[in-house]
């Protein structure tokens, strides 16, 4: 094994080739398919709502399948074996799920102008304070997931040797993460989500090439899959000294099974919640794009699967990290030769990068329509919406760099932890809004209060060896006994508390708020549609421009 | 209001179980975890827990596509005596 703190000269060479390389794509991406009217946050958040089948299939790989991802499902496995492997059913569930409403939100958001879930679920519900409290927690669930992007970052640049030791000056050991921050910043600024899709086909393309290469190379080094499970069997029976309990195991117990369930199923709920999923998915040029994307993401899926394997290999290869963080970066580093490192490395560097920007613009949307505009000037302009837009994807990617320079690392993934728990609370207000207007708005709303706060409390009443809150995202499922998904449990209490107070209040006749949609705003295509749905005849000289 | 100004169409059509059961599918298969959790037999070394859900990204996949077409063949039926 190589020495960690030496810096790896070939691997810092082509990992810097590439991340200039995006760098500049970022910058031009401006011109992508440029509109005429720049200021509008249709153009600057959503792309000008123009992309295609391909575009939107690599943005929403690209948004979905972070960095974080890349390093956490395999540090996860390596960790403790099965229980990590739940990313594959999650994202195997997601796409059946979004079939069903995904098209919904695209069409009624395309008929009124609708830029994030908030301003579906105002217009829906005809509720301010519903509207805040779905775009207050899409943006504290994705605070942190920023965060953890950067954590993925650092995580790379630790094993190139660039992180700098404990003895190094903050400053500089720091510089390299403030460095990629700044770029990031600066081309989301001027380019909006154009910078990430463009920058996505980069991420994915290297993406694959590394996943195809590693899950056949490496298992040829290390002596066949047959080898890879066995020295992981062994490695899992062993006694971890801080539980007194084996480390993990190679298939869940019946214990288990309910977590890895729940687990599986909340999240699958969870991830078209989150507010860069649903800028991905409106900026996309018609509702057959994202019927079809639903049936070519998974692809993604299996990629997943194969890189969770990576974390078993990075046992049998014998690697040893105190930061399970660091467990895939330093399987490269150590199997690869330095310039496939290299590339290994800026595919996970670059990968942090799509999803910060999308998240960020995600986030800067909220604040734009569904505080600023509708609390604080409602007379806003197209300019004006967009220019505070841009503003706040800065402040959102400063106050996500200040969280992990001064916080410890732990502080992030517990915020992201509880981020996935509060986010699949603003599912029944949401999903249940696209197909039914049956709910009473402030049944909702009390709803998501209950699920937010049972699961913000049992979240941290979870103890782990290592923490004493927020130790993990499982807990006793009340009244079932088992061990579940915090947040699956919060979300069943919320719908069962939305559901009878929507029986109380409708006996009481409260209010029902002015509902803006009509029932075939849900099922509405793109405008000014042809027969064939690629041939829309106001996106054609765009796309046609854009094309080269 | 085409669908319900078209009058003959009922909402639940045998074309719409099937899709309706395409998507579930995978629902049943992956949350009834008890079904998948041995590690026996191997594939190319790989046990059985794991390349099962693997195999089931394809699965899914699959159902997901055949949703799909089926869902375009529902609708141009639908919207068949429409003008266009």
């Amino acid at each position: 094994m190589k020495d960690v703190t030496g810096v790896n000269g070939v691997a810092l060479a082509v990992f810097v080739f590439f991340f200039v390389a995006v760098t500049v794509m970022g910058f031009l991406a401006a011109r992508w398919r440029k509109a005429e009217n720049e200021n509008s946050l249709d153009e600057w958040g959503l792309g000008g709502r123009s992309f295609g089948t391909w575009v939107t299939w690599f943005l929403l790989g690209g948004d979905l399948y972070t960095a974080y991802t890349f390093v956490a499902v395999p540090a996860a496995i390596y960790a403790a074996g099965a229980a990590g492997f739940f990313a594959v059913p999650y994202t195997i569930l997601v796409y059946p799920l979004i079939f069903t409403f995904l098209p919904r939100l695209w069409s009624v958001s395309h008929k009124h102008g609708y830029v994030t879930t908030s301003d579906f679920v105002r217009g829906r519900f005809g509720s301010k304070g519903l509207s805040l409290a779905v775009a207050v927690t899409g943006i504290l669930a994705t605070m942190p997931y920023i965060a953890l992007q950067l954590v993925g970052i650092q995580a790379v640049l630790d094993v190139m040797g660039v992180g700098g030791g404990e003895t190094t000056h903050w400053f500089v050991k720091d510089l390299p993460l403030l460095i990629a921050f700044g770029v990031l910043a600066a081309y989301t600024y001027s380019s909006g989500l154009r910078a990430p899709a463009l920058i996505a086909f980069v991420k994915d393309t290297l993406i694959y090439i590394v996943i195809a290469v590693a899950i056949i190379y490496i298992p040829i080094k290390l002596g066949g899959f047959d080898e890879i499970f066995a020295k992981a069997g062994e490695a899992y029976a062993q006694t971890n000294p801080a539980t007194g309990k084996p480390r993990g195991t190679l298939v869940p117990g019946e214990a288990g099974q309910w977590t890895y369930a729940t687990l599986a199923l909340g999240s699958a709920l969870a991830l078209f919640m989150y507010p860069h999923s649903i800028t991905a998915t409106l900026s996309s040029r018609s509702r057959e794009v994202i019927r079809r994307n639903t049936t070519i993401l998974p692809l993604y899926s299996l990629m997943l699967g194969l890189l969770a394997l990576l974390g078993f290999m990075a046992i049998a290869a014998g690697i040893q990290v105190k930061n399970g963080q660091l467990a895939i970066p330093q399987l490269f580093e150590t199997m690869f030769p330095d310039w496939f490192a290299g590339v290994a490395f800026a595919a996970i560097g670059i990968g942090a990068l799509v999803p910060a920007a999308i998240m960020s613009i995600a986030a800067a949307n909220l604040f734009t329509r569904n505080i600023y505009k509708d609390f604080i000037k409602p007379d806003a302009t197209p300019a004006q919406e967009t220019k505070v837009s841009k503003l706040v994807s800065l402040l959102v990617k400063v106050g996500a760099l200040a969280f992990v320079l001064t916080m410890d690392k732990t502080v992030a993934i517990n915020f992201q932890l509880l981020g996935g728990i509060w986010i699949l609370q603003t599912f029944p207000a949401l999903v249940g809004g696209l197909f039914t207007r049956w709910f009473h708005r402030w049944a909702l709303l009390a709803g998501w209060a209950v699920g937010m706060v049972y699961g913000t409390v049992a979240a941290y009443g979870v103890a782990s060896p290592t923490q004493k809150h927020f130790g993990g995202s499982s807990a006793e499922i009340p009244g079932i006994g088992e061990i579940g998904y915090i947040g699956l449990t919060a979300f069943v209490l919320n719908v069962v508390v939305t559901v009878v107070l929507t029986f109380v209040l409708k006996a009481l006749k409260a209010p029902e708020g002015i509902d803006e949609t009509s029932p075939s705003d849900y099922t509405a295509d793109a405008p000014a549609r042809t027969a064939k749905p690629d041939t829309d005849p106001q996106a054609d000289p765009k796309v046609g421009a854009g094309a080269h | 209001m085409s669908e319900a100004t078209q009058g003959k169409q009922p909402t639940i059509t045998p074309l719409r179980v099937v899709i309706a059961l395409c998507l579930f599918a995978p629902f049943v298969a992956m949350l009834w975890v008890s079904s998948y959790a041995k590690a026996e037999p191997l594939f190319a070394g790989i046990p059985f827990f794991y390349w099962y859900q693997m195999l089931w990204v394809l699965i899914s996949t699959a159902l997901t596509m055949i949703a799909y077409k089926l869902w375009q063949l529902d609708q141009r039926a639908r919207k068949g005596g429409d003008a266009r």
